[in-house]
Formats: C-alpha cells, structure tokens, sequence
C-alpha cells in the first residue's frame, strides 16, 4: 500500500481502484442476474412462445398463450377468484391484526418483547405446516366440527375444507404477522400525547379513535394490506393445500400448467399477468399513500 | 363508549386474547395432534403416545430431506453472506455510476412473487439439466435471499466507524489486513444475523423448490407438501413440532449470541 493510494483522512476510500470494486460487485451481480434478471426475461421470452410439451422452442414468437387465456373464461374466473380471495383475506387480517398492532405499539407491559415476539412467532414456522394446522382446526373431523358435534349444535359434518373458504381463513392466519409487521412500523407517529390531549379537551374514546388514532395508524394500515394483498394472490401452497384441488386461483394454475400439464408458455403467460396484477397494485397503492399523506 | 373504563379494559384484553389465539391457534393444534397415533387426521386426540414421533425418525423419506435440506440452507447461507458482504462493501464505501441500478436489482427480489419468480427459474436452470439438482436449488434460493443478508449486513455495516480502519491504515496495517481483522469482526453480528436469516428462508422455502426439485433434490417442506397431499396423519404433526423446535432453537441461538435487536 502506497502512501499515494491511502485516503485523505476522514474520507472513505471513495477514489480506489475499479478493479477491487468490481470484485466486490460482480460475485452478487452475476448470482442476481441468474436468479432474478435472466429468469424474468426468460419468462418473458417463454410467454410469447408457441406451446410444446415440457419445453418451449425458441425463435419463434406468438401471442398463442395470452389468446387462450384472453378468449377462455375459464381463466377470467380465475382472475375473478384470485382478487377475490385476495381482497378478502386483506380486509380480514387487517382488522383481525389492527387491535394487536395498536396493543403492541401502546402496551407498557414488561412482557411487551415477549408479546411481540409472539405475534410474530408463527413466521418461524413454515406455512405448509401452518396450513396443515388449519387442516386440523377446519377438517371434517377437525376441531371445529368434533366440536359442534359433541355439543350436538350440528348434525352433519360443515364443510370447512376443500373450499375457499377453508383457503382464506387459512391465508388470513398466515399472512397476520406481515400486516402486525407492516402496522407496527408504521405506527410511529401514533403518540399518546396527543391522545391525552385530545381527552383534556373532551373528546370522548370514540372520538379519540377516529380523528386522531385511525387518521394517524392510516399509512401503516394501507401497508399492511398491501403487503397482504398482494402475498395472497400470489399464493398457491394454502390454496391448493386447503382447496383440495377445488379453489382455482392463479398461482396455482401456474402450479398446475408448469408442474403437471407442463404447458410452460402458458405457466409464463398467467406469470406474467400475475405480475401486471401486482405491479398495478404496488402503483396504486403509491397514489393512495401519497394521497393519504397530503 | 364513555362507560365503564374497567369494563372497557377487560373487553379490549379479551379481545387481544382472543386475535392471539387465532394468531396462534395452528400451532396449538399441531402440538396436541402430534400425540395422537390414528392413522387419520381426527381431534381430540383418543390417547397420548410419542408414536408419531418414533414414525418420524424411522420415515426415511422425511430423514433424507431433512439433511437434504440442512445442507442446502447451509450452502446458501455461507454464498449469500459472502456475496451479500462484498456487495454491502461496495454499496456502503464506494460511490459509483450505476450505484442506483445496482441498489434497484438488490431491493427487485422483495417486489416479484416467489411463484413467478419459481416459473423464471425453472426456465432458466431447465435447459442447463439442473432440475431437481441441489445447484439447481441452491441457485434458486440465492435470488430471495442475497437481498436480506445485503439488507442485514449494511446496517451494521453503517455503523462500523471508519476512523478505526483509517487509524489501522495509518498504521501501517495492509487493506487485507484491514479487512480481516478489524472490518470483518466489527460486522460479525450482521453477518450471522444474515446467514440465519438465509438459512432460515431456504430451510421454509416450498413455493420456489416444488417447481425445481422432485426427487433427487426434495427438500422437507416439499417432501411435506406432497405428503399432505395424499395423507394428513399426525407423523406431519410430529415432524411440524420438531421443525418448531427447531426454528425457536436457532433463534434463541442468536439471540444469545448478537441479540436480536442487532440482528434485525
């Protein structure tokens, strides 16, 4: 090391060699572009090709895969299904997750660490068990139904599984710690100073709540259902899991034409909607956020 | 609204109670199902054993994808600390042209769905014969978790004061002597917190591997998700428990050994 090439003192050294720069980027770069960048573009590739069994032939484009999904109402259904399920399992985790969050942002408890880390606890565990879990609180001879049964409430077995149903309350279980995430960061500017105050100066709880706590949480709230939205609808393992086969949505039908009737054109083509679907959201969501902070 | 404050305060912890039980609620159930020996899925348990537990570690299958999966989560963890450290390096000490293009391909991953992501890879490692090989997993994993550990390992990275490097320099210590032992230890915390977390991602990944792996590659919960597909008998039960176990275990690990607070 040469005394031309040290930094100037209190600098970083901003001005060293492209060389070692490049060493430091390039391992990250290259594994990135082949685990990110090429795929997308292959995908991209892959949805304007001709379908063939298992593979798909280059040179050739056409827009055969998006047709057949454009012109078969099947696949609009599927659309159709998927913003369902996804609407619903954010609306649901919202207001299932808005009172811990509110709780965990205002608790003074000694045990608030152990409270957090409790919410957020169910993401160390994988959702294929977490899912099998619902299996066994919704199955026909689940919790709820052994239940119902030995209280005698209900004569038959109720359907919990095997449905959308069973998919979305699963989803909205699996998807809480996110939204407690997303809503406790976002919680920062809630003080409860500004609570009292309000209070002093005869706001009633209500009031309380809906001019000062609900404005101010409003941010981490959209947040928290974006993130959720967005991580349901691009769900497969809970809704295939809990669906039994019966809950058709577009992850897994991207499942099923990349894995089972290996139509990989078409996999890459419902790929590719799925990610206008998600970016259109992400985009929308930024207006609104903008909007809300105003 | 206005009524009662006590009454208030006993309906808003029951609440809370009862949104942690939801929370909660499916692994309750795993854990007592897990003590069942039916060969069916059925609750409440008839009698409690450790059957379904001997079923598990006498289930070969479940075995060699667990190692299976030990290893790769090892091997991704070790390459996305490495190339997310020298990535970090770069981001946090040098400006760059194209330092922002960089930064979007790192924060990218975070934006793409894990299944459309899952279609592109499979497309892209398919023609290279690596399906269902652990390359072929390995690499698929790299893309979701290089954008933590670089995430992980900047924050401490940011806080490492340099004058302790420049004061090396000006000793006479040579860069890669600076880098070995003053800057390396200094982020250690950063660069565990982000091998767990690598780890952690490709020991839980199943959206990704069912679309890469089939056979010769399954990892556990692939192996968990077709099991689940056929059966659902309390050996997935038994097997979900020790996995609990296990993830506790590695997090209290780290807790212990950096905090979790430095290490997220």
């Amino acid at each position: 090391m040469s005394a031309a090439t040290l930094p100037a003192a209190g600098t970083s050294p901003a001005n060293a060699s492209r060389g070692i720069l490049l060493m430091l980027l390039l391992p990250g770069l290259i594994a990135l572009a082949i685990t990110f960048l090429l795929p997308l573009i292959w995908l991209l590739r892959a949805s304007f090709a001709s379908s063939t069994m298992g593979a798909f032939s280059g040179g050739n484009w056409t827009v055969q895969s998006y047709s057949a999904v454009l012109f078969d109402p099947f696949y609009w259904r599927i659309a159709w299904n998927t913003l369902v399920l996804g609407f619903n399992v954010a609306i649901f985790a919202v207001i299932l997750s808005y009172p811990i969050a509110l709780f965990l942002a205002r608790t003074e408890s000694r045990f608030r660490g152990v409270l957090t880390a409790l919410a957020v606890a169910p993401l160390l565990t994988s959702s294929v068990v977490r899912t099998y879990g619902w299996m066994v609180i919704l199955g026909d001879r689940g919790v709820i139904n052994s239940t119902l049964q030995s209280l005698s409430l209900t004569g038959g077995v109720i359907r919990l599984t095997n449905n959308s149903f069973g998919a979305t309350v699963a989803l909205i279980e699996i998807l809480m710690p996110y939204a407690i995430l997303a809503m406790l960061s976002g919680f920062g500017r809630l003080n409860t100073q500004l609570e009292e105050a309000a209070a002093m100066l005869g706001a009633n709880r209500l009031r309380v709540f809906t001019r000062i706590i609900l404005p101010l949480s409003a941010p981490g709230v959209l947040t928290a259902a974006l993130l959720v939205f967005v991580l349901a609808i691009s769900s497969f393992v809970t809704p295939r899991l809990m669906g039994g086969g019966r809950v058709f949505v577009l992850g897994t039908e991207v499942f099923n034409e990349a894995t089972v009737t290996l139509n990989w054109p078409l996999a890459a083509a419902l790929s590719v909607m799925l990610l206008i679907l998600f970016s259109s959201i992400i985009l929308l969501y930024q207006r609104a956020l903008r909007a809300l902070e105003t | 609204m206005q009524s009662n404050p006590l009454l208030g305060r006993i309906a808003w912890n029951t609440l809370i109670a009862l949104l942690y039980l939801f929370l909660l609620a499916p692994i309750i159930v795993v854990f007592i199902i897990s003590f069942d020996t039916r060969q069916y899925l059925a609750f409440p348990p008839e009698s409690f054993s450790f059957g379904s537990y001997v079923k598990v570690f006498q289930n070969v299958k479940f075995i060699s994808a667990f190692w299976r999966s030990l290893v790769i989560g090892a091997v991704v963890g070790l390459v996305a600390v490495s190339a997310g450290m020298l990535l970090s390096l770069s981001l946090v000490r040098y400006q760059f042209r194209g330092k922002a293009a960089v930064n979007f391909l790192i924060l990218a991953p975070f934006l793409v769905p894990h299944i459309v992501l899952a279609v592109g890879i499979m497309l892209v490692i398919a023609p290279l014969g690596l399906l269902d090989s652990y390359p072929g997993i390995v690499l698929a994993h790299l893309g979701i978790t290089i954008p933590y550990t670089v995430r992980t390992i900047t924050m401490s990275l940011m806080a490492v004061d340099t004058r302790v490097e420049e004061a090396a320099l000006v000793h006479g210590a040579s860069p890669r002597m600076v880098f070995w032992r003053i800057t390396l230890p200094l982020v250690r915390p950063g660069l565990i917190a982000g091998g767990v977390i690598a780890f952690l991602i490709s020991f839980d990944e199943a959206t990704i591997s069912l679309f890469i792996v089939s056979v010769k590659a399954s990892t556990l919960p692939t192996e968990i998700y077709h099991y689940l597909e056929y059966s659902t008998d309390p050996q997935i039960a038994a097997l979900s428990v020790v996995l609990i176990l296990i993830s506790v275990g590695v997090v209290m690990a780290v807790e212990k050994l950096i905090g979790l607070r430095k290490a997220l």
